[in-house]
């Protein structure tokens, strides 16, 4: 006759399954896990295969530019027309504007709205991952995810120019300036984007809210910069109109610390004036982190 | 027409804070006209371009994606449309009381700011007019644009963000016979109708306009109508 001792002490019936011995990683490793899940997810990759449409499709709207852009560089530098790219790296962001809006406007909902829908937070939370674990994981994976949608066509672009034969030390240097130009367009609208999305659990609702205040604020400022600087010469009042819009505030940080031409109607102030572009792009980008970090302390689960 | 069905369409539009929502998206639009006039002396040209720029090619657009789909999105979205589905109603009057609810949010919040920010910009009465029956076209046929996209997919927010800011921006400027294909497009042709001459210009001609208009309207109402009457509740991708 079997001991009942035998049997683990709490177990009402034990159907054998074994218990996970191994390893178990650490706060990091849940971020890590997460923050690779979001990215995947922003991409589509791991979804079903329509999910993967808008995000690629988003991507080869940026690149497709970027390659036309190359092959008129070889063609023209061949003939000897010109001596550098036809489209300053700085401005593609700007140019392609529209396209990286759009995919903010549906990753950034992915990455958090979802969560918030289907009550998945108290899951992760469970875990030995923390509150504002989740908030620079979600944050770090969108704003990776931008970064590459803008560095990729800035890549091409740069390999066509070296293929065009254009001063290789020239063209090292002002992609350096559009890669970092870059890191801040992605900082600045995944913080935007997120802060949004986080306060709706309806996917759809985010995607309009979002697209309304890039695209809506990205119009009205370049109409007010049109009008108030050409219109009525005042491109002073003019440049400063441009902090009002997450893409021209980023483009005038480029303009200002690069010297290199604006894509909006009227650039920063120049000087120390114009010192307000960077202040302002770092006080959103903080100011974005605090307030996701306050939306999740609250967040109900 | 249902009455219940407009009670119920508007509260879940405009309910609680939502309706403040976009009263702050007009109080934008007039806002923008009030500090354009402020800063600088503006022309009617000027202010045609401002109100083509913001109100025609951003404001609108954006506007009707958000009621459009917000009429009937939410209630596709989470399943309660089958309780409204169930009841003795027909389908064509649902998609009729939601889209007067659609239609009657962009007058108030999106074509009458537009008639006001003309009117703090300084334009003449024939332009006020002409930018509001403009924008009332524009708003009535994305609503139903969107209304309808909704019923087809679950996607509708992103194809009818793709359609009003890729298609019409940017296929627009690149491919000519794009435009004869833009909702922008028909509504800058029934603006230049009404204002005076040389200050709105359309590539698309009045007749064409108006018929598009008219056609797209009624057509996508009774599609969508049709549409609702074989939903399929999909499940979560």
């Amino acid at each position: 006759m079997t001991q009942p001792e035998a049997s683990p002490a709490g177990v009402i019936h034990n159907i054998g399954y074994r218990a996970y011995d191994g390893e178990r990683l650490p706060r990091r490793g849940v971020a890590l896990a997460l923050y690779s899940h979001t990215l995947r997810g922003v991409f589509g990759l791991g979804r079903a295969a329509r999910s993967k449409v808008v995000p690629f499709g988003m991507v080869a709207v940026m690149l497709v530019p970027a390659i036309v852009l190359s092959v008129v560089s070889v063609v023209m530098a061949g003939q000897g027309m010109i001596a550098e790219p036809v489209l300053p790296y700085t401005r593609y962001a700007m140019v392609t504007q529209a396209a990286v809006a759009i995919f903010v406007a549906v990753a950034a909902p992915q990455a958090v709205s979802l969560d918030l829908r289907f009550h998945t937070l108290p899951l992760y939370l469970s875990r030995p991952l923390e509150r504002v674990d989740y908030v620079r994981a979600k944050l770090a994976a969108l704003a990776t995810a931008v970064f590459l949608l803008l560095a990729a066509p800035l890549l091409v672009m740069y390999l066509g120019a070296l293929a065009a034969g254009f001063d290789a030390g020239t063209q090292t240097v002002e992609l350096l300036q559009a890669l970092a130009g870059a890191v801040l367009f992605a900082a600045v609208l995944s913080g935007i984007g997120l802060v949004i999305a986080s306060l709706t659990a309806r996917r759809g609702f985010g995607v309009a809210a979002i697209m309304t205040v890039l695209a809506l604020s990205y119009a009205v400022v370049t109409s007010m910069q049109a009008l108030v600087g050409f219109e009525a010469g005042d491109m002073t009042t003019a440049g400063w109109i441009g902090l009002f819009s997450p893409m021209t505030l980023v483009d005038g940080v480029q303009v200002w610390a690069f010297g290199v031409e604006t894509s909006s109607p009227a650039g920063p102030p120049e000087g120390v004036a114009g010192a307000a572009f960077p202040v302002v792009t770092l006080g959103v980008v903080a100011l974005t982190y605090l307030a996701l970090s306050a939306r999740y302390r609250k967040v109900r689960l | 027409m249902n009455r219940t069905i407009v009670r119920l369409t508007a509260r879940g539009m405009l309910g609680g804070r939502r309706v403040w929502l976009l009263a702050a998206l007009a109080l934008l639009l007039v806002g923008i006209a009030v500090l354009a006039r402020v800063l600088v002396p503006v022309s009617d040209a000027d202010a045609a371009a401002l109100l083509q720029g913001v109100s025609f090619a951003t404001f609108l657009p954006l506007f009707g994606l958000i009621v459009g789909t917000g009429a009937i999105a939410p209630e596709i979205d989470d399943g309660s449309i089958v309780h409204l589905l169930s009841k003795p109603v027909s389908r064509h009057t649902i998609v009729q009381s939601k889209l007067a609810v659609a239609v009657g949010a962009t007058v108030v919040f999106a074509v009458l700011p537009t008639m006001l920010a003309a009117v703090v910009l300084g334009a003449g009465p024939s332009t006020v007019l002409a930018f509001g029956a403009g924008a009332l076209a524009a708003g009535a046929v994305y609503s139903v644009a969107f209304l309808l996209l909704s019923i087809l997919t679950r996607h509708a927010v992103i194809i009818g963000l793709l359609y009003a800011l890729m298609w019409e921006s940017l296929v627009g400027s690149f491919v000519p016979g794009a435009r004869n294909l833009s909702v922008q497009q028909w509504a800058l042709s029934v603006t230049g109708s009404i204002a005076p001459p040389g200050l709105v210009t359309a590539n698309v001609a009045l007749g064409l306009a108006c018929a598009l208009i008219v056609g797209v309207l009624v057509a996508a109402t009774w599609y969508a109508g049709s549409r609702l009457r074989v939903l399929t509740l999909a499940a979560e991708e």
